[in-house]
């Protein structure tokens, strides 16, 4: 099923998924005929059950694996992009700033050069005051701001971010979804966010695209038209219930589309 | 006996803690000394009874010396026992140190280049298997410089663990960080150098910590296949010429050092991993109860 983007048609597009598909072992169909424009400022919600392709989707966003039909175009030819896993995915011998210097690193640039970049990047996900820590010494919530910092020190178009706070309680979950939107206004970049669940999508995006399971496929796109900035007001709010439930309802046809 | 350890809590005046947790305190207390009174009352125990039997059995020296005698050898004889020690030692480290080039070398080829593993590590383990016993002699037909010789045999017997525990480790680099570098676009170097080696790190020590001992034990049989034409004597040496001459003692004496050798590499090896490790990995953390 095709689905038109809804709204912010007038921004430039920086990704674009066209009839993508994923088959393992030539038989498992793990994502079937997907289209995804993601354009500049979008927060795009991958909301869906387990298994039905949300994360190959963004697997193969991120080249990691190669598409078996379709094919994924960026505007401009190369990607630019930062990842945050589900785990926080740290060096264990690295301090938080070495961390966080790492997509640096690669790129060939000194610690000296770049540490204005690292500070500012520790600085905006509020770690400012333990760049000499070590991943070991951080709970669960902090080790995930530092995987966000390692995320936007290069000021990606894109980020990726996959089911991030999936294994955090609801307390740092809720924190971390108002300091991300925070962040993603600071940096105006392009946020693909994969999610099952149906409240963090609402609050977070303006885009939620609804997937099933076997084979893996879109079943629905819903904008949620909600201004940003949202705070804790939107979460109590009449309209984010409305949303909520729409994005329920979705979620329970694509359960029994599945 | 009172024992002052700050990482002991101490009694409490408040009134903080009941009788259970006083009992639990004490018990870690006596733990904590006992972990090093033990193992010193056991071996003067064994010392004693040593004496004991030599002494109500009237056993003659030049069959089970005492132990006050061979600790008397150990002094008279410590000109010739150490310079045979530091000829051991030389052995030994040099053959420590080609096992930690030669492991850590063939573990990177093997983790580039699937080919070379697959063409060369079952030779690695067949080299590993075959005693070094029965290779030495072939060694020293075959290899003119007796001190290569001795190396050859240490390292055979040394690199094993070595390369075995480093490939392990550079095969273990979290899946997660290798998405994130294949992302980034990192060269074959960067990962190896940035990911795949500071992995590999603790279970190369690990590696090194066997090989240590491994090298040492290298050593000592290459000099009892090779004996000792055109090079200093070793403690194996010294050990089988004492034994020819019933000189029983010195062999008691030279055992000692040996195996005092061996416990001296262990430990430092295990502080060097520990230096290196203690900031982030979890086998060097302590955690609060």
């Amino acid at each position: 099923m095709r689905v038109a983007a809804p709204q912010g048609s007038a921004r430039a597009p920086v990704v674009r998924m066209q009839g993508v598909g994923k088959t393992f072992n030539g038989t498992v169909v793990a994502l079937r005929d997907m289209d995804l424009t993601a354009r500049e400022g979008d927060f795009i919600s991958l909301l869906g059950p387990s298994g039905c392709g949300k994360s190959t989707a963004l697997r193969l966003i991120a080249g990691l694996i190669e598409p078996t039909r379709g094919r994924i175009e960026w505007t401009g030819g190369a990607p630019d992009l930062g990842v945050v896993f589900q785990e926080p995915t740290l060096m264990p011998w690295a301090t938080v700033a070495h961390n966080v210097w790492l997509p640096l690193r690669l790129r060939g640039q000194s610690f000296d050069a770049v540490r204005a970049d690292v500070e500012e990047a520790l600085d905006l996900v509020g770690l400012a005051d333990f760049p000499d820590a070590y991943p070991r010494e951080l709970s669960g919530g902090m080790k995930m701001r530092v995987s966000i910092a390692r995320a936007m020190v290069t000021h990606p178009r894109v980020i990726l971010m996959d089911e991030p706070f999936a294994a955090l309680d609801e307390i740092t979950r809720f924190k971390l979804n108002d300091d991300l939107l925070a962040l993603k206004e600071k940096i105006g970049c392009t946020v693909i966010f994969v999610t099952h669940s149906v409240f963090e999508s609402v609050f977070l995006s303006d885009r939620i695209v609804v997937m099933a399971a076997r084979p893996g496929r879109v079943i629905r796109e819903l904008a949620v038209d909600a201004p940003y900035p949202r705070s804790e007001d939107f979460r109590t709010s009449a309209e984010y219930a409305r949303h909520t439930r729409a994005a329920t309802d979705a979620l329970h046809d694509a359960m029994a589309a599945a | 006996m009172s024992v002052l350890d700050p990482t002991v809590p101490p009694a409490d005046p408040a009134g903080e803690i009941d009788a259970d947790e006083r009992r639990r305190r004490r018990r870690t207390r006596f733990e904590k000394v006992g972990r090093w009174i033990l193992p010193i009352l056991t071996l003067a125990l064994g010392l004693w009874l040593w004496d004991r039997i030599v002494v109500w059995n009237a056993i003659p020296h030049y069959i089970l010396p005492g132990p006050g005698l061979v600790f008397q050898t150990l002094i008279a004889d410590w000109p010739i026992l150490f310079e045979a020690l530091l000829v051991t030692l030389q052995i030994t480290l040099m053959a420590l140190a080609v096992a930690v080039l030669g492991g850590v070398g063939l573990a990177v080829l093997f983790s580039q280049s699937r080919w070379m593993e697959m063409s060369f590590y079952p030779y690695a383990v067949i080299l590993q298997v075959t005693p070094i016993v029965a290779i030495a002699p072939l060694i020293f037909i075959y290899v003119e410089s007796r001190l290569a010789g001795l190396l050859l045999c240490a390292w055979l017997v040394a690199f094993f663990p070595v390369l075995s525990n480093t490939t392990l480790g550079l095969n273990s680099a979290d899946h997660n960080l290798r998405d994130l570098f294949r992302i980034y676009g990192a060269t074959r170097w960067q990962k190896l150098r940035f990911l795949q080696l500071p992995s590999a790190l603790p279970y190369f020590l690990g590696g090194l910590r066997i090989a240590g001992g491994l090298s040492l034990i290298g050593a000592v049989v290459a000099e009892y296949v090779a004996g000792t034409g055109g090079l200093k004597s070793g403690l194996a040496f010294r050990i089988l010429e004492a034994g020819y001459r019933l000189n029983i003692p010195r062999m008691f004496a030279a055992l000692i050092l040996i195996a005092a050798t061996g416990v001296v590499i262990f430990a430092g090896l295990s502080f060097l991993s520990h230096m290196l490790l203690r900031k982030w990995h979890e086998s060097a953390l302590k955690r609060e109860a």
